[in-house]
């Protein structure tokens, strides 16, 4: 899967947890999900299991806690689907 | 003390506040919302449908009222998110119910993230198995081993305060948030607990209700124990009897009520509309004795609780024009009215107006108290009696106690100053509301 395609289906994933519609319209690469996209912590936990779904991976615990901003969460989904 | 902060002091008299209803929601397996519940309850419109679903799962009973609760209406209250996560049917009437409460009371919603949470309003709102789906489905995936795909959202749907949770967060709510169970008596019980909450100084505002689920798993034990009504599948409508010869058990429903009760002072001041106010309350239990059992209630504890809830308003028991009985097509309703009858001492013609919401909605568990607190206020503030369907043939032994016409089989308009709430649950719990015209 390419690096863009990954990137679109993880975008598409994460705007359900964003309430803040204006703060998702900028998202790119830096953009920090807690930070800028204002998502309740305790949501990444369903982001992660959304994308294990989406993509057909398992993600441990320790990629899991890297998955802050898009660019890591991208690079996490790439590298699962490469093992 | 700290600025903001309501401090209680019983030795002041002026600190005893009276406490009045500025708003009310309702989701009823006959209506939903304020307007189209009114309209339903003076019609006499019964929620009560055949469901299949519980024939198929062998249920005796396959009856059962359901508000209908669309998906644009449920759009109308939650984001797209809150939808996605949100799964526990209770919990969703309760938030529908609680909203539109606060919003009729004309209190400020949505509330911004960055504001201050309002300190001096609460909730005491109730619930009884309000999650079920959602414990299902949690049960499930841990058997399959698969506890790490839960999700951040199933505690707060199966916690039994669940519903206060998401209400607080909804509306801003920063005084006492609680959820209280006590089975069929809830949601009159947290209209009492907010009543004594605000009548005491320690909140302005508190948001009152209950909520409870439906479905197979919610209502499957009830059918085992053979109190639902199995005689009435092919009459779905006719079903919900009390007070009736031919009552032959409760149909279940489901749903929400909620009520905005406010210090008096304080709802003068903004100038809010006034349903009514409540002048008293009194919860006990009978103590499973003395024919108190975990299912039926001791008489003495209901008679008790009615000359506790007299007491309490400083009232006597001639001045109460009609109750709102929990009367729920059992046999229990005979017992009820008898209690009545000996704590107010009055029976034949002087025995107050009586009916049973049940015969419309049935049993909504641990709704009732609240959704039939908002019919009672309703028929104060209007001036009217709701019809108690379903009862043509009422049981001698309540014919015995009161005269025939006590009991309104059609909409009248009738002059109420004072109509008492009354609920009793499992566990030999009850709770007496009395809601006064102002």
């Amino acid at each position: 899967m390419e690096v863009q395609e990954i990137t679109e289906k993880l975008k598409g994933l994460i705007e359900t947890y964003v309430e803040d519609k204006a703060a998702f319209a900028n998202i790119n690469a830096e953009t920090h999900l807690i930070e800028d996209l204002k998502i309740n912590s305790a949501h990444l936990v369903d982001i992660i299991l959304d994308a294990e779904e989406v993509f057909d991976i398992e993600i441990d615990d320790e990629s899991a806690e890297k998955m802050l901003t898009v660019q890591a969460a991208v690079d996490v989904v790439a590298q699962k689907l490469a093992e | 003390m700290q600025r903001g902060f309501i401090r209680y002091d019983p030795q002041k008299e002026n600190n005893v506040k009276r406490v009045v209803i500025t708003g009310m929601g309702v989701v009823a397996p006959n209506a939903v919302g304020v307007a189209d519940f009114t309209t339903a309850i003076k019609s006499g419109q019964s929620g009560i449908a055949f469901l299949p679903e519980l024939e198929e799962l062998k249920f005796s009973c396959q009856l059962g009222g359901i508000p209908p609760v669309t998906p644009s209406l449920l759009q109308r209250y939650f984001s797209d998110l809150t939808l996605k996560q949100l799964k526990a049917n209770g919990i969703r009437f309760g938030c529908i119910a609680g909203i539109d409460a606060w919003q009729d009371a004309g209190l400020a919603y949505p509330v911004g993230k960055e504001e201050d949470p309002n300190w001096e309003a609460g909730c005491v709102f109730g619930a009884g198995m309000s999650g079920m789906s959602v414990i299902r489905r949690g049960i499930y995936t841990v058997d399959e081993g698969k506890v790490k795909r839960l999700g951040s959202s199933l505690i707060q749907q199966t916690m039994p305060s669940g519903i206060s949770a998401y209400l607080s967060g909804m509306l801003g709510l920063g005084n006492q948030v609680s959820t209280n169970a006590s089975a069929c008596s809830t949601g009159t019980e947290a209209v009492i607990l907010g009543f004594e909450r605000i009548r005491s100084g320690k909140a302005k505002v508190m948001l009152c209700g209950s909520c409870d689920s439906y479905g197979p798993y919610v209502w499957g034990g009830f059918d085992s124990m053979r109190v639902l009504c199995r005689k009435s599948n092919d009459s779905p409508e006719k079903a919900s009897r009390p007070m009736s010869e031919s009552a032959a058990g409760f149909v279940p429903g489901s749903g929400a009520g909620a009520l905005v009760l406010e210090d008096l002072d304080h709802a003068l001041e903004r100038g809010a509309k006034i349903y009514a106010e409540v002048v008293g309350g009194y919860i006990n239990s009978g103590g499973h004795r003395q024919g108190g059992t975990m299912t039926a209630p001791n008489p003495q504890g209901i008679q008790r609780c009615i000359a506790g809830a007299l007491n309490d308003a400083q009232i006597q028991a001639s001045e109460i024009d009609a109750i709102s009985g929990h009367l729920t097509s059992t046999m229990g309703d005979v017992l009820e009215v008898q209690n009545w009858s000996k704590a107010l001492d009055r029976k034949g013609k002087a025995f107050p107006k009586i009916n049973a919401l049940k015969s419309m909605i049935g049993h909504c568990l641990s709704a009732a108290g609240a959704i039939e607190s908002v019919a009672a206020i309703l028929q104060l503030n209007q001036q009217f009696l709701h019809p108690s369907i379903n009862c043509e043939d009422l049981h001698p032994e309540i014919a015995d106690i009161i005269d025939q016409d006590c009991i309104p089989r059609e909409t009248s308009s009738y002059p109420l100053n004072i109509i008492a709430k009354s609920s009793f649950g499992f566990g030999d719990v009850n709770s007496i509301l009395l809601f006064k015209r102002i």
